[in-house]
Parts: structure tokens; sequence; C-alpha cells
């Protein structure tokens, strides 16, 4: 099939395999080797995309990662991922492509009136527009943003692939393959070191792939590359990973790699990742990521059919592909010519080298001259016609006056442009270094280093064949000899051609146009012009940070690699401050756009987060419970029968155990073992009540403050030796109450002989609470005594349940008659089976946590958390007598004593009853002295806990209300949108205020 | 991330198996009866949240559980010295001019 564009011979692609492939419908052919963005100039597809803000049409800029309007969305698997850049998706046979960003074509985009509307559309548009009245923020202006913007549209289904990860460790790093990384990792590879080689594309070599004009040991540089791989992958100390972006340098030489392992294949093996993360820890990190070329700032400089002058070399001498039929070139830098040269040797006419320099070097202009190229010194481009492919380009003379003359017009299809190169510093930038500013090299280059990383080549500001490869072996081997001690020498290698050239330049280029009407695009991804730089500069913008954000200049997903310098001159000139005073901005995680999924990785669905699960879970949904999440545990929340609502169920499972026996699963409960001969000492520093004198066999419930003074935690501590004490906690705060134990014991008190052992996950916990939970109970347990004498409320006892040894509670979180049986966790599904079956012969009921919830306010027990919020006191929550008053000292104590918690005014634990008992209030509510309080009023406290009582027939509330104790029996207003709420202050125990049914 | 040294295990393991505990050799009072409200402030909430070289407090939580100290550089986050609970607080001036900080 004809592909108009294709060389004749040359370029690494395999012309024998042809693969078809389409876009955007149309089907099109290209070769294995190819990337789309190849296969479409082979095509002679420049128009690819319409910009982001201007929808102007956009064509192929560069050859690499950088490349900011080549975005397309891929079809696999009957969904497409947006965003992919067209260079560097590597060509397949079935291949499906669409551009982005336009309506209802490409070649046709509505949105294209933006262009025509620009004047509307200046620097801080978005800022200026969007700002009145307040109320259009979420409704008007947010979906008209969001409508404007984004280029790719989401895939539409879930993520379809899998996504691997891998740890690894290594001597040396080295990122990128060019000639410097290359040279590198022969070095350290030599060493003996163990070496990671990681390169973005597909092949390893970066530019010595398309470097025509020089040799390598006198050979091609791309058998010198493949020469090298082969020599690398021959030795076991190397990996070698190509498709893998170094996107993230992080602390301590942590490096994230991305591999692409599947997506270059027309047919992968379902079982590989689509990607890979490799997260590497290397003892040394040699950069060699290379030196990206900037585009010139000229009027229009954004046509389909302007490549930089690289990528056109690139796309001609690894790919085959021509960029045009007649090519312009307009540098300020020799690189640029080496591009014409080649297209000329290939037989594509090359219609002029405008080079903006007033005398380029003689050798190049008698080059030029052999090959009957036109040459124009001292000369700007400063207009370029053709709306979907460039078709001419307007030349303008530099005047000794500063003045631009104009130059005539010149037709072309395709103009290749050098501005210069820019180091590729965001690795070095990532790793916390500090860019200086090189003068020579009229770059920006890597400071001191902060990490155990070196640049080398041109990321360093080094050009050259020779002189990379130098560079690079010294990288190699001083990286090596620093991370491992050991050195090695190696043959250099020598090269021929390939010299450094000289030139480039910074800012927008000089024209003869009306200024506030040209386009002279700085980024073109944000579609940013030099115009809206300086207009930013007029508006009051100083730093280029706010430049930056009010232009939204380098905010693309290169970060500003292609423009950050062009926009920084341009800044610097505006500002009247040198380039240096201006500043940089600083390059962040990722390098390249970085898919969600490859930091997922496994970390999905059922593997998210891990589901813990109680001994009654299977028990549960086997009787229709619904859970609910209380951190990682699923817990039974209530139990509907007969297609009850909660309400009803809630109050049905409440009445039940009041009136016979419950059923509890309290396994999520925190439990940490607290034994030693200072066990007892140490609880009683921990926690505000005594604990020395407690008896074994003993239970009590135990309040733990902070060193503030404020309530962290509670829970029933039983005393099962003199030097054994089985601590409980809240479900929640299980790991931040064993990490305070370990805290004090290890760093404040190592005086103590204790050990503290968290042993949530070896006890399953039953509870069983109700008037019959005795009768219950006692066919099960042997051993012991149950009776109220033998065992009264707050006791524990070792004993056996169903012959398996258990320990024994008599505690109550119902203000019931209540057990809680403690066995190991392997036995907790045959206790709960045998729980469950006694209490459906004694008319009870499982129930959940919901009815746990009421069973507890109507007896006024505090839920941490939810009924204190961290500024709670042990006064503040009516609970002085938790206190041990003569104890010298415990965590907490101190604080208690500061003025702030003795003040008055402070809030309080009440209870609330509304003065109409059918309405239940709502929790977080507001409760405030007056019925109608004018808004801005402060509130006098709020709601923490409110439900239907069953067993009082009416509404229950717990609040926070300032002087609350003081105001019991007087009246206050819980104000809703509805109305107000009269309620009135109470004690916070509604039922059975003198716990006589604990007592049976 | 970090790569962390525990003194106990005598091993370098990643950050996640570590959890850090504020600044370093703040003490608990010993008779909290004695002191003023003023010095129990300092020690329950004045931290000196240093921009350079710190002392901090780590534990090896899903290691060996143990507490230990670290001189770190908050700017570069290299550990500049790591040590047990108990030893006295390093001269930190004199590590950062031995960094050449
Ligand atoms: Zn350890």
């Amino acid at each position: 099939m004809s592909q108009p564009f294709r060389t004749e011979k040359g370029g690494r692609i395999d012309r024998a395999e042809e693969l078809t492939f389409t876009f955007d419908g149309e089907e099109l052919h290209g070769h294995a080797g190819d990337t789309l963005a190849s296969a479409l100039l082979a095509n002679g597809v420049h128009l690819v995309g319409r910009s982001f803000k201007y929808h102007r049409p956009r064509g192929i800029l560069t050859a690499g990662s950088e490349e900011p309007n080549a975005l397309v969305g891929v079809y696999r698997k009957d969904d497409q991922t947006p965003n992919l850049r067209a260079t560097q998706v590597e060509l397949y046979d079935g291949l499906k492509a669409i551009s982005q960003n336009r309506f209802p074509s490409l070649g046709f985009d509505v949105g294209a009136v933006n262009d025509l509307l620009s004047p509307l559309f200046p620097a801080g548009f978005y800022y200026k527009t969007f700002m009145w009245p307040k109320s259009f923020w979420d409704r008007v202006y947010e979906p008209i943003i969001r409508a404007a913007a984004g280029l790719g549209k989401p895939p539409k289904n879930p993520d379809h692939d899998s996504y691997g990860n891998l740890y690894a460790h290594c001597d040396v790093l080295i990122a990128g393959s060019g000639p410097s990384g290359l040279a590198a990792a022969l070095a350290a590879a030599e060493t003996g070191a163990k070496v990671i080689l990681c390169d973005e594309q597909a092949e390893f070599g970066g530019s010595l792939l398309s470097e025509s004009s020089a040799t390598i040991d006198g050979k091609d540089p791309a058998v010198w590359v493949a020469e090298a791989i082969a020599r690398l992958g021959a030795m076991d100390n190397v990996t070698l990973l190509p498709r893998t972006t170094a996107f993230g340098y992080f602390a301590h030489n942590f490096v994230a790699l991305a591999e692409r392992v599947t997506e270059h294949l027309a047919d992968p093996d379902p079982r590989l990742p689509r990607e890979r993360l490799w997260q590497v820890r290397a003892k040394e990190v040699v950069i060699a990521a290379g030196a990206i070329e900037r585009p010139m700032v000229f009027p229009e400089n954004d046509r389909p059919g302007i490549l930089l002058a690289d990528a056109g070399r690139t796309y001609l001498n690894r790919y085959g592909v021509k960029v045009g039929h007649k090519v312009l070139v307009a540098t300020a830098c020799d690189s640029a010519w080496q591009a014409a040269f080649d297209l000329a040797d290939h037989g594509v006419e090359v219609v002029g080298i405008i080079d903006l320099r007033e005398s380029p070097p003689e050798s190049l202009v008698a080059i030029a001259a052999a090959r009957g190229i036109r040459v124009e010194a001292g000369c700007v481009i400063t207009s370029t016609l053709g709306r979907k492919r460039i078709k001419a380009a307007l030349l303008g003379r530099l005047m000794t006056s500063g003045q631009v003359a104009s130059g005539g017009q010149i037709e072309c299809d395709a103009l290749l442009m050098s501005g210069g190169w820019t180091p590729t510093v965001s690795l070095f930038s990532q790793s916390r270094g500090k860019v200086v500013w090189d003068a020579e090299a009229g770059a920006f280059v890597p400071g001191k280093s902060v990490q155990k990383e070196r640049s080398t080549g041109a990321a360093n500001g080094l050009y050259g064949l020779q002189a990379s490869l130098a560079d690079g072996y010294a990288a190699g081997e001083g990286a090596a000899r620093a991370a491992t001690g050991k050195s090695a020498t190696i043959t250099h290698s020598r090269t021929s051609g390939g010299e450094a050239g000289s030139g480039g330049t910074l800012g927008a280029l000089p024209h003869d146009r009306n200024a506030s009407r040209v386009k002279a695009f700085v980024d073109y991804q944000n579609d940013v012009t030099a115009k809206d730089v300086k207009l930013a500069v007029r508006e009051g913008m100083q730093s280029i940070e706010h430049i930056k954000r009010y232009t939204t200049t380098g905010m693309a997903t290169d970060q500003g690699r292609l423009s950050n310098m062009n926009a920084l001159q341009i800044a610097s000139g505006a500002l009247d401050k040198p380039l240096t005073d201006v500043g940089l901005t600083t390059f962040r995680q990722p390098f390249t756009p970085t898919t969600f999924g490859l930091f997922a990785g496994v970390s999905r669905g059922d593997f998210f987060d891990p589901v813990r699960k109680t001994p009654s879970h299977d028990w549960v949904v086997a009787k229709g419970g619904l859970f609910e999440d209380v951190g990682q545990w699923k817990r039974a929340w209530y139990f509907p029968e007969n297609g009850e609502d909660m309400h009803a169920a809630v109050e049905r499972e409440c009445r039940t155990v009041r009136k016979s026996v419950g059923l509890f699963d309290a396994s999520t409960l925190g439990k940490i073992e607290v034994v030693g001969p200072d066990a007892a000492e140490f609880l009683e520093r921990m926690y505000t009540n005594p604990w020395k004198k407690l008896a074994p066999g003993r239970c009590r419930y135990g309040l733990l403050l902070n060193d503030a003074g404020f309530i962290t935690d509670d829970g029933v501590i039983g005393r099962l030796a003199d030097d054994r004490f089985h601590v409980t906690t809240t479900t929640g705060g299980a790991p931040s109450v064993f990490a305070t134990m370990e805290d004090y014991l290890q760093t404040e008190w190592p005086d103590l002989d204790v050990w503290i052992t968290s042993t949530t996950d070896q006890y399953a916990v039953a509870a069983v609470q109700g008037p019959k939970a005795r009768e219950v109970i006692a066919p099960f347990i042997e051993g012991i005594d149950l009776s109220a004498e033998a065992l009264p409320h707050m006791s524990v006892r070792e004993a056996t349940f169903c012959g398996v040894p258990c320990r024994l509670f008599r505690i109550s979180f119902t203000g019931e008659l209540g057990f809680e049986i403690n066995v190991s966790r392997r036995h907790g599904k045959m206790m709960w089976d045998t729980l469950a079956g006694e209490i459906a012969k004694h008319d009870g009921v499982a129930y959940g946590t919901e009815a746990m919830h009421v069973l507890r306010a109507e007896k006024g027990y505090i839920i941490i958390g939810q009924d204190t919020d961290g500024t709670v006191t042990p006064q503040d929550a009516g609970m002085t007598w938790a206190i041990g008053k003569k104890k010298f000292d415990f965590v907490g104590k101190r604080g208690l004593e500061r003025p702030d918690l003795k003040a008055e005014n402070r809030k309080q634990l009440v209870g609330l009853l509304t003065k109409d008992p059918k309405i239940k209030l709502e929790e977080g509510a507001q409760v405030t002295t007056l019925e109608n309080p004018a808004t801005g009023t402060p509130a006098e406290g709020h709601v923490t806990s409110s439900y239907f009582s069953p067993a009082l027939d009416r509404s229950i509330a717990l609040a926070i209300v300032k002087n609350g104790h003081a105001l019991e029996g007087k009246a206050l207003y819980v104000p809703m949108p509805e109305g107000s709420i009269p309620v009135e202050v109470t004690g916070t125990v509604f039922y059975d205020k003198e716990g006589a049914r604990l007592d049976v | 991330m970090l790569l962390i040294y525990c003194p106990y295990c005598e091993i370098e393991r990643a950050e996640t198996e570590f959890r850090c505990g504020g600044e370093a050799h703040i003490a608990r009072p010993s008779d909290p009866e004695k002191t003023t409200d003023d010095d129990w402030v300092e020690f329950l909430y004045m931290r000196s949240n240093t921009k350079g070289i710190a002392a901090e407090r780590w534990r090896h939580i899903h290691g060996c559980g143990r507490f230990f100290n670290a001189v770190r550089d908050t700017v570069s986050d290299e550990f500049l010295k790591i040590y047990k609970t108990g030893e006295a607080k390093p001269d930190l001036e004199a590590l950062a001019r031995e960094a050449g900080k």
C-alpha cells in the first residue's frame, strides 16, 4: 500500500511486515517498528488533534514523550484509553486510534470558533470571568469549565487490565540509554555492580538510533548500540528494562519505574499485566535523560507540518519517514542543519535554511551550498500560512535597527525548527537538587547533588558524541565505585563525527506584525502564547510561580519541558530582570503521565482494603442480617425479620434483650494482655482508675486519657492473676491504645517489668445479655460457679466452654445481666453456633450494633469518639468517679489540673429529652438557649447520640452542652429547618438508674 | 520512601515498616504535680519543628516494635545518626558540621 512519505530505504522499521491500523476510522498502513506518529506521517497525516483552548488544528511536533499535540485515544478490548502520546504508541496490526478534542470531526470542529474569539480568552481568563455571582460557581461556571476542559474522554468501563508490582535493589540505576547512558551502563556493569538500565523508548539507544553522520568504533551508531545491548544482556548483574520510564525520584534513592509490558502488542498473553511498577532502591543513580529541543516562538508556530528539527531527523533516519516533500528549516543553532542535510540526502527538497544568527558556521554554509540549499542568515519566520497543514512561511530579515523587514514568502509543506536544546533536569529536580545556570550551555543544568545521583551527557548540558560517551563512562565507573567500592577498566569506544554544535535562542522572536493580533505559542498543550506571558506580568504577576498559574504555561502533562525556558525568557524581558533572577519552577513526579492502575496495582476490588470478619459472619449472612463497616471490620448491624425495616428490627432486638436474652458478637473489641510483676503498676499509670487493689477474678471499667487530660479510650479490664490483666479497648482504638502503651512503657517507664501483647485476633467474644443470660450459658460452662454470689457483676473467671478453655467475664454494656465469653478464635464459630441455638430456646435474639447502641444509650454508657471528640475530660463526661484521686500519677492527671480544663463554661455531657417524646433529634444538631436565635449565634453544644428507646417508649439523646451539668431540668432548643425543637436537660442515665437489673 | 536502619534489628528496612514518633528527647516530667502549668504545656505541645538537623523518635512498628531515635536532616531526609532509646542526645551541631551541612 502506498505510504507517500516513506523513504525508499533506511530506518529501523521492518519493511517486510506491513501493519494495518485506523485513525478516526480511516484505514492506513505502516510497518513493524513504527510508532503511531511515524506511521501517520508516512501517510502524510500531520493534523492529529485540536488544541486545548482555541481548538486550533495541531500536528505532531516531536518524536518523544514530551509531545504536546499528538494525544490520541487508542481502543483496546472495547474501550479506549485517552491522551496517549502518538509518539510513544507503538504500531501493531489492527491498532485503532482516534483524535481528541474535536466535534463533530477533526477536519471541521465547531470549537474552533474559540480561535476567532480569542481576544475574549486572555491569560487569567478563568479567574476574571468565572468570579461572580458566587451562586454561579457550582451550577453554571463549573459545568461550563468542565465541558470545555480536558482533551480525551475517559474510558467508560472499569479498567479490565491488571498491573504488576516489583521491588528491586541495585547498585547503579541508569535512567536513559543514549550515548552517555549506555556508556555508563557498560562501565558500571564491568565492575560487577548490580545494574538496572531503563529507557522510556521501545528500543535502547536514544539519539544514537537516528544518528547518521557519525560512527563509533568505525560502525554505524545503531550497530554499536546493538552490540552494547547484547553484551549487557549477557551479564547476570544487569537488568535491561526497555519501555520503562523512571517517572519518580523520591527520598533515599527510591526511584519508581513504569514498565509498559503489553500495550504495544496486538495480542498479548492475558496473564501479563498491562504495566509493571518497579520500586527500585538504588545505591547510586545515573541520570542520562538527555536533552530536548526547544520550539521557536514565532507567530503561528503551531500549524500542522511544523515539527522540531530533531524530530524530523528522527522520523527520517529511524523510521524512514519524510516529514514533507518541500521542507523549510528554521533554526538558531547548528544541529538543525544536519536535519536539512539528511533530508536533502534522501531526496527531499529543502527549500531553505533560515538561521536567526547573522553568521552561521562557515562549514555548515559550505555543506548547504554543496547541496544547493538556500541559506538565509539573520532571518526569522514572521508568519505561516495554511490552516490544516502549513503551505508557506513568511520571512523576516533582522535589521541593525532591531526592526524586522519583510523578506518574502517561501512555499513549503513542512517546517522544521530548532531554538536550541534544553537538558532534561526533571529527575534531578525531583531528587530535590537545585539547577544552576550554565551560561555557556545557555541552559539550567543540575547543580549540587542532594542525593546519591549524578547527571551525565546532555542531561548535564554536555553535547557531542565523543564527549557524551566519555562523560558516560566516567559516570558509570564513578557510580559503581561509590556503590560497591569496586572498579574496572573497559576499552572506551572512539567516535568520528557527531561534534557538538553551537547556538540557540530563548524567548519570543521579533517580527513585523501587530503584536496584539498574532499568536506565537509558548506552551502548545495549554495554548499559552508569548502575549499571555507578557500580559500576566503587566497584570502584576512577579514570580514565575504566579505567572505559571495565571497563564497555565508549563502546567500541561510535559510540565513545561518544551515551554519553560521560552516562557522564562519572555517573563524575564517583561519584568526587566535577569533570567536567573526570575527562577525556574520545580519539576515534580511523575515525569510523564502515569496510569492510576500502575499505582493501584493489585489493590483493587477485594484487595483494596482488607475485610475483617468475625466468627458469626457466615451465620449473619445466612440469617439475612445487615452489616455495618467499622474500620475494616464487618459487624452485624441488625437482623430484620419478616420484612421489618431497621427501626422495627432494632426495636424488637432491644425489647427482647431486656425481656429475655440477646446474643451479640463482640469479637472486634480490642484486647491487650498485660503481664509481669509490674503489670498493676503499669495500668495504674496508664488508666485513671486504681488497679493495685483490684483482686484477681474482678474487673473494673478503665478510662484512658492522653497527657493533655482528654478521654481517648475506655474498656473493661479484668485481673486474672496478680501479674496478669486482660484489657479490652474500643474496636477502633485497639491499635492506637496498644501503640500508646508501648510508647510509655518503652520510652517513659523502661524500669517497669511488663510485657504487653495485642490479643484482639486471638479471641472470639460472644456477649450474652439479658435476664436469661445465665440460663443460656450455664449448660456449656464448666469449672466455675455461675451463681450471683460466686460470680458477681464485674467478675472474670477462667473456665471451659463446651470443653475448650474460655475467659468468662460477667460484665454488661446493656444494663442487663450479662456475660462475655472469650474463646480461642478458632473455636469462635462453634461458640456462636452453640449459643445461637440456645438463645432460640429462651425466646432470645441475636442483636446487632444498632441495638447495642440503643441499649447502651438508655444506660448512659458513652461511646468514645461519638459522645466524646478529643476535647472531653472525665469531669465533662460526668465520670470523675473513674479517677483514682489518691494516685501519685497517671497519664492525663497533670493535664486535668490545667486552668483551662477546670474553667467554667466547659461543655459537659448531658441527657436531652424532647418535650414531644415522638420526636427524635438528629445527631450533630446544634443546641441553643433561645428558641430561634439570630443567625450567627454560637451554639451551646450539639447532640452526640440520639435514638428511639423501646424501653422508655420515647426518644432519648445525649449531648455536649456548655455548663450542661448545671442546666439539669432546664429547657433548651434544637433549631432545625422545620422549626425549633424544645428539649429538657436531664442526667445521662435514662433507664434503671439504680442498676438493679445488673444485680441478679 | 525513606530507608531506615533499625538499631535493634540491625538492618535497613523501608519506611512503611516504621512510624515516626515526633521530636525526640522530650521527657515527661517525672513529678507532674510539681510541674508548673507552663512547663506542662511546653511538654505537651511545644515542638521545635526544625528545618534542618533534628532528632526524632521512630518506632519499628511492623518489625521488632522498638522505639529508637534518629537524627535526620528534614530538608534532605538524610539520616545522620541512629541510636537506641536511652542513649544521650548527640551534639546536633557537630553532626551537621561532620556532614558538611
Ligand atoms: Zn527493628
